[in-house]
């Protein structure tokens, strides 16, 4: 069947089965393949995406779901127009170490803009319970966190100006 | 995941037709549960039939005395509610902690409440607050709605179409969660009526029930350390890797206390 909808802000139509998961039409047939599968059982959260603004696991979505909408994937994570810099949540991972194997980070930045965006004050409790979906093994969550919480009030800032 | 059939019908009497004339056919509403369970072949439909086109399913109403929650309504949309969180402040709070915020954008009420899964929270607040499930046949109470491990009074193409809880006095809603699924190890739904007070259990047996000594103990004096005492028998409760029936016994009357606590702040 076809489908078409917005990917990252570009007009996409797509030939593809019903059965087909949103995670292998993004990574197998639109190559995009930042959205990583790490559990495949809806679990680890590595594969999350924003469909219509809400954080969705791409492994437990189907693509006819798509039609009609608007879905952002990690590679359309960026920072303010013009400005060549990553999204300030992407910075707040860098700066303070919020990865290590980085396998899990493009389902934790996902899940951490989608959760920065739906509250204005996110406090560590927020954060953690926010994060209950998103499974890093490499770490702990400690550095995720504190990244978190930066990337948030530095989105808070960009909003502000 | 193996190719089938998909329909997205409009109307709910063709969701129904579709459901009936292909033999085995599934409804998909949220799909956090059908689809893991298709992807693990577990279950092989020739044909899903999609419920997200369907518009009279989505929404929350209310009417003073109760509110309604259309079947196809995301445990976000219920949890973020200003209406729930203002008349029945413990189901907003039973939604928000389903699962994880990615689970919560998709799976539905209907799809949880259909599903009946044993260690679902949403069984927990129907059956606790005693509410109505609207389908496209009849009206059904709770108390006779669910039947067991994963069984419903559901018939062969019967689809819910919205959920009428009646607005109570106070409830509230405790859960332990197993830590890896979310799921409810045991969770308790506590809500006092003017007329009575009902406790329902999730996640401890194997389908959803009524703990009628504690509802006795509330009715009389909605304190919830009067529960503290009330044990519950470990016949029919469930053991399993989680927690053995004995665990799960104690977390009823923990949790149950909670829940009383949290209707009662």
């Amino acid at each position: 069947m076809q489908i078409s909808f917005t990917l990252n802000g570009r007009p996409t139509t797509v030939d593809v089965e019903p059965a087909t998961l949103v995670a292998e039409l993004l990574r197998e047939q639109l190559n995009l393949t930042g959205t990583h599968i790490g559990c495949d059982t809806s679990q680890c959260g590595a594969c999350v995406v924003h469909l219509d603004g809400l954080p969705v696991k791409s492994c437990t979505l189907l693509a006819p779901t798509l039609e009609g909408a608007t879905l952002l994937t990690i590679e359309g994570l960026e920072g303010a127009p013009g400005s060549n810099r990553m999204h300030p949540m992407q910075e707040a991972f860098r700066e303070h170490h919020g990865l290590q194997c980085g396998f899990c980070t493009p389902g934790m930045l996902m899940t951490a803009v989608a959760l920065a965006t739906e509250k204005k004050d996110l406090t560590e409790a927020d954060v953690r319970h926010g994060l209950e979906g998103n499974i890093c093994r490499c770490t702990g969550y400690q550095n995720i966190v504190v990244s978190v919480m930066a990337g948030a009030a530095a989105m808070n800032a960009a909003k502000g100006e | 995941m193996k190719p089938c059939a998909y329909h997205q019908p409009v109307q709910i009497p063709d969701a129904a037709k579709l459901l009936t004339s292909i033999e085995d056919s599934k409804l998909l509403a949220g799909g956090m549960t059908l689809i893991p369970t298709l992807k693990q072949r577990l279950a092989n439909p020739p044909a899903l039939v999609d419920l997200s086109r369907l518009g009279s399913l989505k929404g929350i109403s209310g009417d003073g005395a109760t509110i309604t929650i259309g079947a196809m309504t995301p445990h976000a949309v219920v949890a973020a509610s200003k209406l729930v969180q203002a008349k029945i402040p413990g189901l907003a709070a039973l939604a928000s902690m389903i699962g994880d915020p990615a689970v919560r954008s998709r799976g539905t009420i209907g799809g949880s409440v259909a599903n009946n899964d044993p260690a679902a929270d949403y069984p927990a607040g129907v059956l606790g607050l005693g509410a109505t499930i609207i389908t496209s046949m009849r009206e059904i109470a709770a108390d006779e709605f669910f039947l067991g491990l994963f069984e419903t009074a559901l018939e062969a193409g019967e689809i819910i179409t919205a959920i009428r809880f009646p607005v109570p006095l106070r409830a509230g809603y405790a859960k332990f969660k197993a830590p890896a699924s979310r799921y409810a190890l045991v969770g308790v739904f506590v809500a006092k009526f003017a007329d009575g007070v009902r406790v329902a259990v999730t996640g401890a047996g194997p389908g959803v029930f009524r703990v009628p000594p504690m509802e006795a103990a509330l009715s009389l004096n909605f304190d919830p350390s009067a529960i503290a005492a009330i044990k519950i028998d470990t016949d029919g409760l469930t053991s399993d890797i989680h927690a053995e029936a004995d665990y799960r016994a104690h977390l009823v009357t923990v949790m149950a206390k909670r829940a009383g606590d949290a209707a009662l702040v």
